[in-house]
């Protein structure tokens, strides 16, 4: 095979970026005696005891049922939410839609640092302090307005004739929205999806802050691991390599539509 | 400017195609005079674009040579042609204003300032724009991009030929009669060679000194548009040329004497044809004549459907289960009655396989 | 497209607003609220006037880390912007190459934030890192727990290796947006690599590329979970960014007041970073156009 230029970059890049990912699955795989005493470009006692551990122990694995709970219903939420607005903002105008539109983007530039004490305050209080859906609803925070950003860009590319013609057809709104206009921006919702899922999956600010016990966030457990219990290397590295996966599965699925996705459906 | 030689010419998309089914253009020879328009006008997937981006260089073909004057350019990259393209869809460089983009290829090619602009405003003056120089390229209308794209072409001396693929797609109908016209002039005055792929006949005819018809990958006919009209060389030509296309009728041929449906027509030359063959007889809507009385060599027919178009009327009758249009002038009024047809005995074409086939003269 | 007016589309929004205004609205209140408050405790408030905001606006700690914040995002956009265009423009277009290199270069956007700060702790460290035992090898001095610079730039790098990808996938979108027929263009009109670079590509990448600058502007700007993870904010306070400083006044010490007009002016600063870049960009593209 040819080397050419752009390959080599692009070699070069892809090993930057997966070697990290490389070192951690190495050293998920040693014991922590290996890990400390020993420096090796590939475990010499293949161990799977990390892994183990983290599969038995309730409160590892629950932490991730907690995490892949309350993003999934961040997801759904946002999407539901987004659907009509989006449709709003690209087919109508009314009454502060500029400024509504550019109030909600402002919300996507919210450091999480700033909303962190008012959300313990304030879920504290609606008692749904430590619960899946008070990390979802934060979450919408900054997904939700993302989302109707994107799900705009991509329904603003379906021509408004369509509309008309289903509603000359005796099309109902619901039965037009649900059964024409939503495979039609099909790409655009799984792009949402893919989006919400990154955007809440990788947060832990808010995520920590709004958790204690029942429905504590994988990534919440593993910083406290880290301080409290010494430095268990092996368990925390195989900890993150599983907090890997999902992303990858979802990366794995929406290939074909990341590069347009990332571009917010504005290409 | 250019004479271009096509010698050997063949492509495939396919680098291990083996069998001629797989190539795109089928084995072309021909040489393409300097300072002529031609027309390259084929259905769409026949390979006239592609034959296209090989003269241009964005295309390597599998077989063959592209001769420039003589000059080998097959191995020779786009820009080292000296060839100028039109695109389907304006292709302008939208940052720029409408000078920069004329200048840009002369910048490209490191001429001197004074001379870009003694080009530019030349060009500029024969495209008649220059009252938008300043202006920049994004904000114009498709037509006016075109142009450019077209300037842009102009402005280098030495272009061996300009290439247009489709250009008019995207021109509004009012405009494309307008800048068909103005290519034509410019062709006129300019004299360089322009090879223009089209699949609207009316564009190739109206544009075009010669067209080179192409079907199915292989040139068919290259040859004037009277010759076109006269003399298709293959039934594609003629039904692909003409409004509507020619009549082709099975035929049997003996000697000069052919049997169409069950009637038997006197043809202007004897033909010698193998049985075997797949005969057909071809007219042109032009020269079929209908008439309410029976005169000699007259065939019986039915009128099925008639549809005026303003300028004529043209009339599909019914001929022994074959179906026949006729071209009748507006002020004819045909009815029911008008069951005799007769062809004009000169303009009658013999197709064997689909190929034109050459009479002898009529021993009667 | 043209729009038609219709007051009732308001309905549609509705929920959108419900929800973000009970999760961005109420907060925002309630940090106000404290921002001009004072309290010795029990619950008890007395209004503060703008003290805090003068007490935030004049503090060496605010202006420390403000000034740590834009050097931090100004390196971080003068790398990555142009990296990640590079990389955009050596990404293979089309077939399962590009797909390949599309998931692997994706897959440190999602991985949690936390999780990328640890990586980079494992992998920085000299006793057990590959990055850290490399450079130890090379016997250079390299340490980013004690050394403020070698802290720096392993955070630097680490947001390189985090965020790269996002602004390359952007610039990816758009030159795939870009017809054939213009690169054909400019190789008929003998344009170099520099000019289909100049003149074809940057002019359709501008509106990616301006999601990319405020996208990384903001979240650089609001980086927190990765250096608090990898260097506590330290050595001393040499990582101390706004979002680390702001949680450690708010949760750490507990200050509501300095903190919420702290998080007002931050912000804030935010808002009108944005709106400039926006403001400036979308106007260099009206020149250009």
């Amino acid at each position: 095979m040819k080397v050419t230029k752009s390959g080599m970059v692009m070699f070069l890049y892809i090993l930057f970026l997966m070697l990290p990912i490389y070192w951690l699955l190495n050293m998920s795989l040693k014991t922590n005696n290996e890990i400390l005493n020993s420096f090796s470009l590939w475990p010499q006692n293949l161990t799977f005891e990390n892994y183990m551990t983290i599969f038995t122990d309730k409160s590892w694995y629950s932490g991730y049922i907690n995490s892949i709970t309350y993003v999934l219903m961040n997801t759904v939420i946002s999407i539901c939410v987004a659907l009509p607005a989006a449709y709003a903002f690209s087919r109508y105008r009314f009454m502060g839609d500029k400024h509504l539109f550019f109030w909600l983007l402002t919300n996507r530039m919210a450091p999480p640092a700033v909303f962190a004490l008012p959300f313990f305050q304030l879920y504290s209080s609606v008692g749904l302090f430590d619960t899946h859906i008070a990390v979802a609803l934060a979450h919408c925070l900054f997904n939700v307005p993302l989302a109707v950003w994107i799900l705009e860009g991509f329904m603003s590319g379906v021509p408004k004739e369509i509309d008309e013609t289903a509603y000359l057809d005796g099309y109902s709104f619901t039965r037009f929205f649900t059964r024409i206009f939503m495979p039609l921006i099909a790409s655009g919702i799984g792009v949402v999806a893919f989006f919400c899922f990154m955007f809440s999956w990788v947060e832990l600010l808010l995520a920590r802050t709004l958790t204690s016990v029942v429905a504590k966030p994988i990534a919440a457990t593993m910083t406290r691991t880290v301080s409290a219990a010494g430095m268990d290397w092996g368990v925390l590295a195989a900890a993150g390599i599983l907090t890997i996966v999902p992303g990858a599965l979802v990366i794995y699925f929406v290939r074909n539509y990341i590069a347009k996705g990332f571009a917010l459906g504005r290409v | 400017m250019a004479e271009i030689h096509l010698k050997g010419l063949a492509h495939s998309y396919d680098p291990n195609a083996s069998e001629e089914g797989h190539y795109a253009l089928k084995q072309i020879d021909h040489v393409w005079e300097d300072g002529k328009a031609y027309a390259l006008l084929g259905a769409s997937g026949c390979g006239k674009s592609t034959l296209l981006n090989i003269i241009s260089g964005l295309l390597h073909p599998s077989k063959g040579q592209v001769l420039f004057d003589g000059v080998d350019v097959t191995n020779l990259p786009t820009e080292e042609r000296h060839i100028a393209q039109v695109f389907q869809f304006p292709v302008v460089y939208d940052t720029m204003s409408v000078y920069d983009n004329l200048a840009f290829p002369l910048r490209n090619r490191g001429h001197d300032e004074a001379t870009i602009k003694e080009r530019v405003l030349n060009i500029a003056e024969i495209l008649e724009m220059t009252d938008v120089l300043n202006k920049k390229a994004r904000g114009l209308t498709a037509d006016a991009k075109q142009k450019i794209s077209l300037g842009r072409g102009l402005v280098r001396e030495n272009v061996a030929a300009i290439l247009f693929d489709e250009p008019l797609t995207v021109i509004d109908p009012h405009l494309k009669w307008l800048l068909r016209m103005q290519l034509k002039s410019l062709h006129l005055r300019l004299k360089r060679t322009m090879i223009y792929v089209t699949h609207d006949q009316t564009e190739a005819l109206t544009f075009a000194d010669k067209v080179v018809v192409m079907h199915d990958g292989y040139v068919v006919q290259i040859g004037t548009p009277e010759e076109l009209f006269d003399k298709p060389q293959h039934t594609f030509v003629g039904y692909f040329i003409g409004s509507p296309g020619m009549n082709f009728i099975d035929a049997k041929i003996t000697g000069s004497q052919a049997v169409i449906a069950g009637e038997t027509v006197e043809l202007a030359a004897s033909y010698e044809i193998k049985d075997s063959d797949k005969v057909e007889l071809g007219i042109r809507p032009e020269f079929v004549t209908l008439s309410a009385a029976p005169s000699a060599g007259s065939f019986k027919v039915s009128v099925k459907r008639i549809e005026d178009i303003g300028r004529h009327k043209i009339v599909h009758v019914d001929f022994n289960g074959n179906d026949v249009s006729a071209i009748v002038p507006e002020n004819v009024a045909i009815t029911d009655d008008f069951t005799n047809m007769v062809f004009d005995q000169s303009r009658i074409n013999i197709y064997s396989n689909d190929w034109l086939v050459e009479g002898g003269l009529s021993h009667d | 497209m043209t729009k038609t007016w219709n007051n009732k589309a308001w309905f549609m929004v509705l929920p959108v607003v419900i929800l973000v205004a009970f999760s961005a609205l109420l907060p925002l209140m309630t940090v106000v609220n404290y921002s001009i408050q004072d309290t010795f405790g029990n619950n008890q408030f007395f209004f503060a006037g703008f003290e805090w905001f003068e007490e935030i606006m004049t503090s060496s700690r605010f202006h420390d880390a403000l000034g740590r914040q834009f050097l931090f995002s100004t390196i971080i956009l003068a790398i990555e912007v142009p990296l990640g265009i590079f990389i955009a423009m050596n990404l293979p277009s089309k077939g399962w190459k590009s797909s390949l290199c599309l998931v692997l270069i994706s897959l440190p956007l999602l991985i949690p934030l936390n999780v990328v700060g640890t990586i980079w702790q494992i992998f920085g460290r000299a006793d057990i890192g590959l990055l850290g035992a490399s450079i130890a090898a090379l016997g250079l001095d390299y340490n980013y727990t004690q050394n403020a610079v070698d802290a720096w730039i392993t955070i630097i790098v680490m947001d390189v290796w985090h965020w790269t990808s996002l602004v390359a996938l952007l610039c990816f979108a758009g030159l795939q947006s870009i017809p054939e027929a213009y690169y054909q263009a400019a190789r008929i009109d003998g344009a170099s690599k520099w000019a289909t670079f100049r003149y074809i590509q940057l002019p359709k990448m501008h509106g990616v590329l301006l999601i990319a600058v405020l996208l990384r502007f903001m979240d650089s700007f609001m980086i927190y979970t990765e250096p608090f993870v990898l260097t506590g904010g330290g050595p001393g306070n040499s990582t101390t960014f706004l979002s680390i400083d702001l949680v450690k006044m708010a949760i750490g010490q507990f200050d509501l007041g300095p903190a919420a007009a702290f998080s007002l002016i931050y912000f804030l600063i935010i808002l009108l970073m944005s709106f400039i870049f926006y403001t400036v960009m979308n106007s260099l593209d009206k020149k250009e156009g």
